[in-house]
């Protein structure tokens, strides 16, 4: 096997990245179980999280600029490589919504979110989608990112009904208006993390087979 | 339309096969590129394609290579008119130890064009197809051994021109260049598209990838993959295509 530098160098950036994408399942995880204990504390741990992601982001995109650059890799180096160079965005975007989540949780004095208003069942199908987002990385299994990316259909339909839930609950009781409002927020971090974890999906796809979203790149 | 097409082509040198069953159709007005290993047989494939071969002792060739739908291999067929046609450029430019009117006038004048405002005008139309007019047009007269080796290699690419070919064989034409020189054949090459074939054999794989249309990847004298150069190397079909792109083995 000749190449073994350039090997060594793949196999880093695949560490970092899976190390990333283990970032992202622990803040969405904190996120998720501090909105349903109401838990202040586990979500002031998301922030500092979050700045380590960052941190990963730039890492892994030095380490991808300067494998092109070193390397000019092709056929499946080449995929591997820019497939992580966009994943890292989508990851980077999870670890800023998980924190907004976060600061909206701190802001809500202990409130959990409303056993009925689905927000649970949504953290839970975005974590899942995010935790097999970056397996189908790890395990370049095509099948379980193209599961990830069906499953963004359950999570939209958990936002229409968190959505439809808020709605009658500030008919109900007008004057928790701001909290509803709040928990409206979380849903639509949540729904934006299911879309990212769906790119991320959709760039393994793509890192195994050379086609992104049906089209050849 | 298909200018070259190659069929079940075999090529020995005397006991040893260097050309296995190739299969190739190369489109007109496109660029070609013919990768792989040193001793794969991509260069001998390019000289079958205007018969450079006849000149090695011991090559015997079974197959067919059709130029323009016309079998070239067979009996009868003028090999200077069809060299005429088919030009080579070689890795080392080597411009002829005469002026650099010379060189270029060199491939008219044995095909009997001797009139001097003739002449005049395709020296300056070839030096300028070949983009290297603006600097020899005032020592067209001086002895073209004195160029640097990328005018020298777009020289002889103006000397291929002069006899208006229809296509242009290229022998790993830029890796004796520096960089400046390497890009300025690259473009040149890219432009000559217009009006030419080109079949190019090159080890620089970003070189394949910037110019090429289309990639052939032969392998101990096999054609093993040929298809769209973007295609080969962004998601190549054959694994042993991608162990050689990718520098794994090779």
């Amino acid at each position: 096997m000749m190449r073994s530098r350039f090997d060594e160098q793949l196999a880093l950036l695949n560490r970092e990245i899976i190390e990333m994408g283990a970032l992202c399942e622990e803040v969405i995880s904190l996120a998720s179980t501090a909105l349903s204990e109401g838990d202040i504390e586990l979500a002031a741990q998301v922030t500092p999280l979050d700045r380590i992601i960052d941190q990963k982001e730039r890492d892994i995109e030095t380490l991808c600029i300067r494998l092109l650059l070193q390397q000019q890799p092709v056929a499946r180096d080449l995929r591997q490589i820019s497939a992580a160079l966009k994943m890292v965005t989508d990851m980077e975007r999870i670890g800023d919504q998980a924190d907004d989540i976060a600061e909206i949780i701190m802001s809500l004095n202990g409130r959990t979110a409303e056993e009925h208003s689905h927000i649970n069942e949504m953290a839970t199908a975005t974590m899942k989608m995010v935790t097999d987002s970056v397996d189908a990385y790890v395990k370049r299994d095509i099948s379980l990112a193209q599961a990830v990316i069906a499953y963004d259909d359950v999570v939209d339909e958990c936002f229409v009904c968190v959505k439809k839930n808020l709605i009658k609950m500030i008919a109900a009781n007008p004057d928790d208006g701001e909290y509803a409002l709040a928990l409206l927020m979380i849903a639509k971090y949540f729904e934006r993390i299911g879309d990212h974890a769906t790119n991320i999906a959709e760039w393994v796809v793509y890192s195994v087979t050379g086609i992104h979203k049906e089209i050849k790149i | 339309m298909n200018i070259i097409t190659a069929k079940d082509l075999c090529l020995w040198y005397d006991t040893l096969q260097a050309l296995k069953n190739i299969d190739v159709e190369i489109p007109e007005k496109t660029i070609t590129a013919l990768i792989g290993p040193s001793g794969c047989g991509k260069s001998t494939f390019l000289k079958t394609l205007n018969r450079m071969n006849d000149l090695i002792p011991g090559v015997k060739i079974t197959g067919s290579v059709c130029y323009q739908g016309k079998e070239i291999y067979a009996p009868g067929v003028d090999v200077s008119e069809l060299r005429r046609q088919i030009g080579m450029v070689f890795q080392k430019p080597n411009p002829f130890p005469m002026s650099v009117y010379d060189n270029v006038a060199y491939g008219p004048r044995t095909h009997g064009i001797t009139s001097r405002v003739k002449l005049n005008e395709i020296v300056e139309r070839s030096l300028r197809n070949a983009v290297i007019w603006d600097e020899v047009k005032d020592r067209l007269r001086k002895n073209a051994l004195g160029l640097s080796g990328g005018q020298q290699q777009r020289l002889c690419i103006a000397r291929a021109l002069a006899v208006e070919p229809q296509v242009l064989l290229m022998d790993e034409p830029t890796s004796a260049l520096d960089p400046i020189s390497t890009s300025k054949i690259e473009e040149l090459v890219t432009s000559l598209k217009e009006k030419y074939t080109i079949v190019i054999v090159t080890h620089n794989m970003q070189q394949a990838v910037r110019i090429s249309d289309q990639t052939a990847f032969f392998l101990l004298g096999e054609l093993i993959e040929y298809g769209n150069t973007e295609q080969m190397f962004s998601k190549p079909k054959e694994k042993r295509t991608e162990g050689y792109i990718t520098g794994r083995f090779g």
